[in-house]
């Protein structure tokens, strides 16, 4: 079985690439292989995203591939189907990234007792507040060892990021700037400052940037001030090419490299 | 406290809380932190009420509709929301709103609109208080309420479309909500009725609650008590019924039936009926009642009034549901015209089609001896004309 220990040694490493994209874009069937491939192009670890009819947080690009992702017909109880032979092709950790609503009618048991069995290390899940995380659902995570991962914005409290920080079992999200996802990042000394006074705090979790990492500059200065940064538009951009090939990933990845 | 007001979580009962993403996590604590001071404080109070008074035109009319009590056998009153400054109850919470987001220092005011009356309301006020104003609105809407987007780019708003997802009221929500996470500092958020994140459930609630405070003054002037047997109000989000419920929340003897659309038949296909046809759920940042598919991905509500096609309710109507405390009924086009159209004969009164659906529900009501019945008639029809002419072919 995986452990979450075993995850967090991986994510605490240096310059990590991240890449989130759409489970079933730009087909039905190709999330496994999409995953697959971008192990071998040299992917660090991997947000699956659950599609989903309203994600507030997205931009139009991540909300065009959800939308074309439930057409094709993806849902939580196909994308767990899908993932059943995950940990024969996959070593790299795996989380999904989605909306509460979709895990709640799922069931928040099942979600994680699924998550476990096929060997999904966590979840983020942006609109599950702390407040409602703590009351309710931290012991059923707990229970299966899925890793909940919290956001952290440049408004974020320095109280409250130390908090995140204290229920964190593997990383920790830094958004590069309050946006939705799919903007540029600008990479200014307003952003550098904010992720040097993250980096100052001292705390016990690994960072992963995400937000606005496109290409290798952004993710080079990202990566100054965290463990890792997590591309997720950019990505998504190449898969909606047409005829998109293996060969279309490994080329993005290296590109970062 | 009452059993069916927040509690100091931000629920009713299971239903509320706020399910938003960090990014706004600041903008909502700011509000949860601060609206119960500025609302109660007496500054705040007195532009408040000076300002529904001159300026909408409050108090409302209660109204004895003595032809409509005739037909049906009962004491029937209208709560003349329809004639408030630009023509329904929205104007109630977006005045409220803009004097908050003043006090908060906010510079920008953003909102969501459906048929366009909440945008209207919110770029009234607007141009009231001289701040930029940005309304989302779908694109289909746009396009099927052209006088509404006239209005507001009269007042100077931008109108923005949505494009994203059906293009409807929900996706203009969404579009304000990703505007909000953009525009976190100066920038504040009027919704447009009882949804949303704690506290806008309870903070437009209280807003709209003049309507049931003036109708049970009323109701002692002209009845000489302040009880009403069956209140009746329609819900979209469920404001103006949150509004006309409020003051009678505690009176468990006050009956009080909601109304939602049920489109061409609650089963369909085509509805808006949240309570008959969804299931617990998490929309636009609060725990509710939601029309949703098996996989929890929302369905597209239908009716044909443009201001019940939400697909789901206020927390705190979710929670009325369930303990019983209302009554959750529905009506259907056909029914709500109809009710229009008698209305409109009887009383020289054309009501919004939204209202119309509350009308409609006293056809499937029998009534024994004097009992009073107060309808909340949220807005007037001159925006539904069109609607009205191509159902009854004038
Ligand atoms: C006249 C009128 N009544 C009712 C509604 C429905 O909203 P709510 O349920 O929030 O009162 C609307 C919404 O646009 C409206 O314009």
């Amino acid at each position: 079985m995986r452990t979450l220990d075993h995850t967090r040694k991986i994510v605490q490493g240096e310059r990590l690439l991240s890449i989130y994209y759409t489970a079933g874009y730009p087909t039905l069937e190709s999330t496994l292989n999409i995953a697959a491939t971008l192990e071998k192009s040299g992917a660090d670890f991997l947000e699956i995203g659950i599609p989903y009819s309203d994600p507030v947080a997205d931009g139009p690009v991540i909300q065009e591939s959800s939308q074309k992702a439930l057409r094709n017909g993806m849902s939580l109880k196909v994308l767990f189907e899908q993932l059943k032979p995950l940990r024969e092709q996959v070593q790299i950790p795996v989380f999904l990234m989605g909306y509460f609503n979709t895990i709640l009618q799922y069931g928040v048991e099942k979600f994680c007792a699924d998550c476990q069995a096929v060997g999904v290390d966590g979840a983020i899940i942006p609109d599950l507040p702390l407040y409602e995380y703590e009351e309710m659902y931290q012991p059923i995570f707990e229970k299966y060892g899925i890793s909940n991962v919290f956001l952290v914005t440049p408004q974020t409290s320095d109280e409250r990021i130390r908090k995140i920080d204290a229920l964190s079992t593997s990383f920790i999200y830094l958004l590069s700037s309050n946006a939705t996802t799919g903007k540029q990042l600008q990479v200014e000394d307003r952003s550098e400052a904010y992720f040097a006074r993250i980096k100052n705090m001292g705390l016990s979790s690994p960072i992963v940037i995400g937000f606005g990492i496109s290409n290798r500059e952004t993710h080079q200065k990202a990566t100054n001030y965290a463990n890792g940064a997590i591309v997720g538009t950019a990505f998504v951009r190449v898969l909606g090419k047409e005829n998109v090939a293996a060969a279309d990933i490994s080329e993005f990845i290296a590109s970062f490299k | 406290m009452s059993q069916y007001q927040v509690d100091d979580r931000g629920y009713y009962g299971p239903f509320g809380g706020a399910y938003v993403p960090e990014m706004l996590y600041p903008n909502v604590e700011e509000l949860q932190n601060e609206y119960q001071n500025i609302i109660q404080d007496p500054s705040f109070r007195e532009d408040f009420v000076k300002l529904l008074k001159d300026y909408v035109g409050r108090p409302s009319p209660l109204y004895l509709a003595n032809r409509l009590s005739e037909k049906y056998g009962a004491r029937i009153f209208l709560k003349r929301e329809d004639l408030n400054h630009t023509g329904a109850h929205k104007i109630n919470n977006t005045i409220g709103q803009i004097l908050l987001a003043e006090r908060l220092g906010k510079k920008r005011i953003i909102a969501e609109t459906g048929a366009g009356q909440h945008g209207v309301a919110t770029a009234t006020v607007c141009a009231l208080k001289g701040l930029e104003c940005v309304v989302y609105m779908g694109e289909i809407d746009i396009e099927r309420q052209a006088p509404n987007v006239a209005r507001m780019k009269m007042m100077g708003a931008t109108v923005v479309p949505a494009t994203s997802g059906s293009k409807t009221l929900k996706d203009a929500t969404n579009e304000a909500l990703r505007d909000w996470i953009n525009n976190p500092v100066d920038t504040h958020y009027i919704i447009g009725s009882v949804v949303g994140p704690h506290p806008y459930p309870d903070m437009v609630a209280r807003f709209q609650s003049i309507i049931s405070e003036e109708t049970r003054k009323q109701l002692v002037e002209q009845t000489g008590s302040s009880h009403a047997d069956h209140v009746i109000a329609c819900v979209g989000g469920g404001s103006n019924a949150a509004g006309m419920f409020y003051h009678f929340l505690d009176d468990e003897a006050v009956n009080l039936i909601a109304v939602e659309a049920a489109g061409h038949g609650v089963n369909s296909g085509e509805s808006a009926a949240t309570t008959a046809l969804g299931r617990e759920g998490v929309l636009h940042g609060s725990r509710s009642i939601l029309m949703q598919t098996e996989d929890g991905q929302v369905i597209e509500p239908y009716s044909i009034s443009a201001g019940l096609d939400y697909p789901g309710i206020g927390p705190q109507h979710a929670w009325l549901f369930k303990s019983g405390r209302g009554t959750f009924v529905s009506a259907t086009d056909d029914e709500a015209m109809q009710a229009g159209l008698l209305l409109t004969k009887l009383e020289g009164i054309i009501p919004a089609i939204e209202s119309a659906h509350a009308l409609a529900h006293l056809e499937k009501m029998t009534f024994k001896g004097d009992e009073t019945v107060v309808i909340c008639l949220s807005g007037r029809g001159d925006k539904d004309l069109d609607n009205y002419m191509k159902y009854f072919g004038f």
